[in-house]
């Protein structure tokens, strides 16, 4: 039974979203501020955090970096819809994913979902590939672990997924729309933002390994160590 | 370029020195004229009086001298002692007794003597005087006949004429002198009167073209435009009246302005005070949907009609707040160079109309790119289309062509066309308007009333054109037009 950390200052928002993750069979810990969500997230250990945006207090955006900063758990965000910088600013300071409001429960459950399938196994059990080089960069597909220059990177589950679709295919243009349903399983095209930004984190977090992520003008993304 | 000269001529500036200059001329040739035929007048009234009144004189003095039978010896001796008197006159003196002529000079000076002066001075014992006119020389001829005194008091004539031709050149260099005077005043009148006609025009033109200037700003929306008042004359009048106007103006617009921000922000700040009881509603609207089969009907009727009005109201709330967002300008581009004929397609899949009541004519994938907003796009493209399966009858065609402007380049032409039984034509004005409903009859129906307005805004954000229209074969169809736009 995953467990979720809602993050919600309104009580009837945050008793409604309860309620129905609670119908869907997540484990639901509620917070009312950030301040609170923080303090739960390291006796909680959630396997995923819901996190309204508009905040009281320690704003969402901030909830967001502050997690970041000690832990990769995934995070969802929850916007306005329109507020587009928010949400581009969310997604930077390290979200994983969005949901708009009025959210509804079947929507948030299968966002959760698309999340905690990107840090499980991603190959059947059983082979086990040898961890694989690219340039400076080592990536082991079924650890999930991923080093440059032997240190190993914290990645958050989007950023590894995404560096795990762009290097299985080394060489090849992958359109936005793309990455978006192979990392982010959304059908919706739109949000293409989504992947820019997740992009932009993981250059920021593969120091002078960035270089092997290359924008394709008009295109999208393509990953060569050449 | 003929009708900006037809207009200069026309422009006040050129009638006013037209004007001037008339007045000034008629004035100054009528006083010069009038002025000069009368000191003409005074000039050779007074010499001729002199020179005849000399003439007499010296005639006086010599006539005692003459024999009443004089020969022509007699004289031109005569003649010349006159003459040589007025030497410095230039006198010529001439005399005739019957046949006998002397002349001071040579003879040719008779032929000065016109036969009517002859003739005069024959019958009247009194001085005649001729002016003529010879080889271009004003000359003043004057006749006087030499009379006796008779013992009854009377007098008679003698037979003896003297003539006197003198030359008027003075006289004539006089009044000459006088029409070079006229005609320099005249011209320099002429001169002042423009001098003035272009002043005064400057005086008048200058707070017109302020006044032109500042009504051209005030249409182009420059409410705040004042002009500068100065003096106290009717130009000056006119320019306060447009101040005043103006003020007024700017103070209607800005009480407008203000209405209608408050009235947009209310309607934004209603959509959003209503969001957050909707997101809680929202959230718990699946577990109503799993729920209600499980109640009894009567509940589970109501639970379900919930639910669904719910995701009405939620829509509702959503296309309200997206309008807030036009209304207040702050919709923004998310531009994107995409795959246009993919997006519509994945638009279409993501709405679940991949079935018959939809047919897209698409070109193939990778063909047409172009760089636009994928969200805004989804949002036309699915208004247009649910528009159309709403309002109209299945199948909806949906349709992606370029066409190419000279002028403005490539457009990207969406189309989508039903078949049903069109829009009335009243309506078709209106039908992008903020909850216009084409059909009476339907005051319900699944959309917000806002798909349209929506549509059309995301629209006109890209910079391009949609309208609505009947095919002649029946049914409507919507054309989208965005220019296209290359990274």
């Amino acid at each position: 039974m995953p467990r979720v950390l809602l993050v919600e200052d309104d009580p009837a928002v945050r008793k409604g979203v309860e309620l129905a993750l609670g119908h869907q069979g997540y484990d639901v810990i509620a917070a009312t501020t950030g301040e609170e969500g923080l303090a739960r997230l390291a006796s909680a250990r959630p396997d995923v955090v819901v996190l309204d945006l508009m905040l009281p207090g320690l704003s969402g955006l901030d909830v967001c970096r502050r997690i970041r900063e000690r832990d990769q758990v995934p995070i969802i965000m929850v916007t306005a819809r329109g507020d587009d910088v928010d949400m581009v600013v969310g997604l930077e300071a390290g979200a994983d994913d969005y949901v708009v409001k009025p959210v509804r429960a079947r929507v948030l459950d299968a966002r959760i979902r698309a999340v905690l399938r990107r840090i499980g196994p991603t190959v059947a059990e059983g082979i086990r590939p040898l961890p694989e080089t690219h340039g400076t960069l080592t990536i082991d597909r079924t650890g999930l672990v991923v080093s440059h220059e032997g240190a190993q990177l914290q990645l958050a589950p989007s950023e590894l997924r995404l560096l795990l679709t762009l290097s299985a295919s080394p060489g090849q243009v992958l359109s936005r729309q793309q990455l978006l349903e192979a990392v982010w399983e959304h059908d919706y095209h739109g949000d293409i933002r989504l992947v820019d930004a997740c992009v932009k984190r993981l250059r920021g977090k593969l120091g002078s390994a960035a270089r092997y992520v290359r924008t394709v003008r008009g295109f999208g993304y393509c990953f060569r160590t050449s | 370029m003929w009708a900006k000269a037809v207009r200069f001529l026309r422009g006040l500036r050129v009638r006013l020195v037209v004007g001037f200059a008339v007045v000034a001329a008629v004035s100054a040739l009528g006083t010069g004229l009038l002025a000069f035929r009368e000191a003409r007048t005074g000039v050779l009234q007074r010499s001729q009086d002199v020179v005849i009144e000399q003439f007499r004189d010296s005639i006086d003095a010599f006539a005692p001298g003459v024999p009443s039978a004089p020969t022509g010896e007699e004289l031109t001796a005569l003649v010349d002692s006159v003459a040589r008197a007025h030497r410095s006159q230039g006198w010529q003196v001439l005399a005739t007794y019957e046949d006998t002529r002397a002349a001071s000079g040579p003879d040719g000076a008779f032929a000065r003597l016109s036969p009517e002066l002859r003739e005069a001075v024959a019958e009247r014992a009194s001085a005649v005087f001729q002016r003529v006119d010879a080889d271009g020389r004003p000359f003043l001829v004057v006749g006087l006949p030499v009379t006796y005194a008779s013992a009854s008091g009377g007098s008679y004539l003698s037979g003896v004429a003297f003539y006197l031709v003198v030359p008027q050149d003075t006289e004539e260099a006089y009044v000459q002198a006088i029409i070079a005077a006229v005609e320099h005043a005249t011209v320099y009148a002429l001169g002042g009167a423009v001098l003035l006609a272009l002043l005064a025009a400057r005086g008048v033109l200058r707070p017109l073209r302020a006044l032109r200037g500042a009504t051209r700003r005030m249409a182009e929306g420059h409410l705040d435009v004042r002009l500068d008042v100065q003096g106290s004359d009717e130009l000056a009048e006119l320019s306060r009246t447009f101040n005043d106007t103006a003020a007024a103006l700017e103070q209607s617009v800005a009480e407008l302005r203000r209405l209608e921000v408050q009235a947009r922000r209310f309607a934004a700040d209603v959509s959003h005070e209503l969001r957050t009881p909707l997101a809680a509603m929202a959230a718990v609207t699946d577990v109503l949907d799993e729920g209600a089969p499980r109640l009894d009907p009567e509940t589970g009727d109501a639970v379900r009609l919930i639910s669904e009005e719910t995701a009405r109201l939620s829509r509702l709330v959503e296309d309200l707040m997206e309008m807030s967002r036009f209304d207040a300008g702050a919709a923004a581009l998310a531009l994107d160079e995409i795959d246009v004929a993919e997006s519509l397609r994945r638009t279409l899949a993501a709405r679940g109309w991949t079935d018959e009541r939809v047919v897209a004519r698409l070109p193939a994938p990778g063909t047409l790119r172009a760089r636009l907003d994928p969200r805004r796009l989804d949002v036309v493209v699915a208004n247009l289309v649910g528009n159309a399966l709403r309002h109209g009858a299945a199948p909806v065609r949906v349709s992606l062509g370029v066409r190419h402007d000279r002028t403005e380049g490539a457009w990207l032409i969406i189309e989508v066309a039903d078949e049903g039984r069109g829009i009335p034509e009243e309506a078709l004005p209106h039908i992008f308007e903020r909850f216009y409903k084409a059909d009476a009859t339907r005051a319900r129906s699944e959309s917000s009333g806002l798909g349209l307005a929506i549509t059309a805004e995301n629209v006109h954000l890209h910079g391009g054109r949609v309208h609505a229209a009947n095919r002649p074969r029946g049914g409507a169809v919507f054309t989208v037009e965005l220019p296209v736009r290359r990274a």
